[in-house]
C-alpha cells in the first residue's frame, strides 16, 4: 500500500458506520458532578462564554485512546475547561492550583 | 452590535442534492459517511451560525441555511439488507450541498 493516496481523513470521533460493539440501551442516574458540568456548559454558553461548538471541537481534539477511554462528562468538563483556557478565560497556573487545593480536601460525600 | 450576515437559502424541500466530497480537518459536522451520497431537501430547518466557525470562537458569521436532508439507506450503504425503501436523515448545512 506504499503507492496509493492517502485514505481521506476521518476524525476519530466521526465514526457512523464504522464496526462497534452492541449499543447500551439501558438508561443510567447521573452523579451530581456530572450533573453540574452539565449545568456549567449551559450557564457558560448563555453567559457567551463558550459555544457548543468548541465544546464539541475540543472533545474531537482528544486522542483516540482517551477519547475510548474517558466517559462522556469526563470528555465535556476537559472540553470545557480546554475552551476556557483558549479564550483566556482561566489560566493553566490558576486551574492546576484549583486542582490542587480542592484534591486536598476531605472528601465527605458530595 | 455589528450587523447579522446571512447566506441566503439555496434550497428548498423536494430539491435533489448531493452531499459534497470534502476532507478537511477541523470542526465539521457533515458525517464521513454521508459526503459523495446523493440525497433530497426534506425540509429547510432555518439559518444558525456556522459551527465550523463557532468551534473556534469566531462570529460564524455569515451564518449557514441548514437542511434536513433524506437519503435512501441502500444509496448510503450498499451492503444494507433492510427494507429498500428505508431511509436516514440527516441535517447540513448549505456549504456541503450542491445541486445534482
Amino acid at each position: 500500500m506504499s503507492d496509493t493516496t492517502p485514505a481521506p481523513f476521518r476524525g476519530h470521533h466521526d465514526m457512523g458506520g464504522e464496526p462497534a460493539d452492541a449499543v447500551e440501551r439501558a438508561e443510567h442516574d447521573y452523579a451530581l458532578w456530572e450533573k453540574r458540568v452539565d449545568a456549567m456548559l449551559v450557564l457558560l454558553s448563555k453567559k457567551g462564554r463558550m459555544t457548543v461548538d468548541e465544546l464539541r471541537r475540543n472533545i474531537e481534539g482528544l486522542g483516540p485512546d482517551a477519547y475510548d477511554k474517558m466517559t462522556y462528562y469526563e470528555r465535556w468538563i476537559y472540553s470545557v475547561a480546554q475552551s476556557l483556557i483558549q479564550r483566556g478565560e482561566i489560566s493553566i497556573d490558576e486551574l492546576g492550583r484549583k486542582i490542587s487545593e480542592v484534591q486536598g480536601r476531605d472528601h465527605g460525600a458530595d | 452590535m455589528a450587523p447579522t450576515e446571512s447566506i441566503a437559502p439555496g434550497f428548498q424541500a423536494g430539491d435533489a442534492v448531493m452531499v459534497r466530497i470534502a476532507y478537511p480537518i477541523g470542526h465539521v459536522r457533515t458525517p464521513h459517511y454521508i459526503r459523495g451520497k446523493p440525497g433530497v431537501v426534506e425540509r429547510f430547518c432555518g439559518i444558525y451560525g456556522n459551527p465550523e466557525e463557532l468551534a473556534y470562537a469566531r462570529s460564524g458569521q455569515p451564518r449557514q441555511p441548514l437542511y434536513r436532508v433524506r437519503f435512501i439507506q441502500r444509496e448510503v450503504w450498499p451492503a444494507y439488507d433492510g427494507n429498500p425503501s428505508d431511509t436516514v436523515d440527516v441535517e447540513i448545512f448549505q456549504n456541503w450541498l450542491e445541486a445534482r
